[in-house]
């Protein structure tokens, strides 16, 4: 029953998007050229689809997003159960984690682009940066809010390193680690659509950049959705995915 | 004797003041005595139990175990916390043989030993579930199970039964009495329930506060099981109360 009503609010705010959409085409003066309508949109976005344009730029993106993000939480996760249990190293890096974190990932670009050229390594690195900061604080401060009780049960039956660390530390923190990896997949994936918009000759990101030069205001939008959805489709997956974990942690009932 | 408790002391250092939080303490404790540590809060008697156990040292003095001053904790003698310290994300049969898997025996032998504790407890119907689906009751048993299952010679118990409902505590009470007879196990139970500590304990150590003090030691006369409404007692439980200072004098003025 709960499945049947979110799908309907999804149905009817999908349909009050279009109308408004739709309302906006109609009563504006702009060309259709610089403001499509719903229908042109989906127009393109079938066009794309049935050409194969489309399949081969999500490839794209989703190569590079599967590879920066991965390699990023993994990195992240495995910094941040160390950092969480050296407190007093972590005093010194925090500071430089706080400087580097409210930097925008595309603040770098041209330093990336320098060293890396263009392709698919830009965009790779611009998610990697995107996601890591967050997944590390969480990791740290879930590492360092673990219950003493379980430390100490672990060292009374003399589970010593590094067993305590996969076998304890790891899984007590996961519930909030797992927190801080969903919630880093939606700046992660805002970020691959920057990347590729400079650093890229294929990819959702590209196909922006790709639309405006050629002036395809329809296919810039049918991108834009696309973006969306996907973007979209990834957080319910990882929600479910964490709500599945805090289950079997016992955190939800 | 087997547990050698010698002038032993600690003190912490709290906004840069000193606090003691027990003192002068000398205590023996032989083996397979059921001991209590009995006392209002702030009176020293968990972090005695956690210096015995070897989780924090103590300042000064000595505690021996078998002639071996304790420095750290040791699967010889095991722990059961208020809050039972169960890993949520283990099953019951997984939770169980926790202990085990620092010692080299077989994935089998594992399962076998935990399986033996998990009946020993009664909670066979419940392996494959995962704490936080068990009562709090059902989630201390599993711990004891733990403790049990790497076959310490020493528990130590710190009021263990405090978050339960009182006939839970009661059902426990019976449990562990039984349990640790069975498995001659020695031990030290730390608790602020005079009533618990006189059914359960071979002595009592009555502990004062400001700072944490031995003020005296109880031999329970009582042998085997005990009738928590028998003469005997209430004779015991009473002379507890009158050493907390819990009996009120009776005054002529209350007489008609």
């Amino acid at each position: 029953m709960k499945k049947i009503l979110s799908l309907k609010n999804v149905i009817i705010s999908l349909i009050i998007l279009l109308a408004i959409w739709q309302i906006i085409f109609t009563v504006s003066k702009f060309d259709s050229a610089l403001f499509p309508s719903p229908f042109q949109a989906f127009q393109a976005l079938a066009e794309m689809i049935s050409n194969g344009i489309l399949i081969l730029h999500i490839k794209a993106s989703m190569y590079r997003f599967a590879i920066g993000y991965i390699s990023s939480v993994i990195a992240a996760v495995l910094l941040g159960l160390i950092l969480g249990r050296l407190p007093k190293v972590f005093r010194y890096v925090n500071p430089i984690l706080q400087l580097l974190r409210p930097i925008s990932p595309m603040a770098w670009m041209p330093f990336i682009v320098l060293w890396f050229g263009i392709g698919d390594v830009p965009a790779i690195v611009i998610i990697f940066i995107a996601a890591f900061f967050p997944v590390l604080l969480s990791t740290v401060s879930a590492v360092g809010g673990i219950d003493t009780v379980y430390l100490k049960v672990s060292k009374n039956f003399g589970i010593r390193q590094p067993q305590i660390m996969w076998k304890v530390i790891f899984p007590a923190a996961f519930p909030q680690i797992a927190n801080g990896i969903h919630l880093a997949l939606g700046t992660a994936w805002v970020f691959l659509v920057a990347g590729e918009m400079t650093g890229a000759q294929s990819g959702l990101g590209y196909l922006v950049i790709d639309a405006r030069n050629n002036l395809r205001s329809d296919i810039l939008f049918a991108d834009i959705i696309v973006i969306g959805l996907i973007g979209l489709i990834l957080d319910t997956i990882l929600k479910a995915v964490e709500r599945r974990i805090l289950k079997s942690w016992g955190g939800l009932d | 004797m087997y547990i050698n408790i010698e002038n032993a002391e600690k003190t912490f250092l709290q906004n840069g003041k000193k606090f003691t939080a027990f003192t002068d303490v000398s205590l023996s404790i032989d083996k397979g005595e059921f001991v209590c540590l009995l006392g209002p809060s702030g009176c020293g008697k968990s972090t005695l139990l956690n210096t015995i156990a070897g989780f924090s040292p103590i300042t000064s003095g000595s505690i021996r175990i078998d002639n071996k001053e304790i420095k750290e904790p040791s699967v010889d003698n095991v722990m059961i916390f208020q809050n039972y310290g169960l890993f949520p994300w283990r099953t019951v049969q997984k939770n169980v043989e926790f202990g085990l898997e620092s010692k080299k025996i077989t994935k089998e032998e594992r399962r076998k030993i935990a399986d033996k504790y998990i009946e020993l407890v009664g909670l066979e119907n419940f392996k494959k579930s995962h704490p936080h689906q068990l009562s709090g009751g059902m989630q201390q048993r599993v711990s004891i199970a733990r403790a049990l299952a790497v076959d310490p010679k020493i528990i130590f118990m710190d009021e263990p039964f405090g978050a339960l409902d009182a006939i839970t505590r009661m059902k426990l009470q019976d449990d562990i009495l039984s349990i640790s007879k069975q498995e001659k196990k020695t031990i030290i139970f730390v608790t602020h329930d005079i009533e618990e500590a006189v059914f359960l304990a071979d002595r009592i150590v009555i502990m004062t506060p400001n700072p944490g003090k031995i003020k005296c030691v109880v031999t329970v006369p009582l042998k085997g099981h005990r009738e928590r409404t028998a003469s005997d007692f209430l004779q015991i439980r009473d002379k507890i109360f009158e050493l907390f200072n819990m009996k009120h004098d009776e005054s002529i003025e209350y007489i008609i």
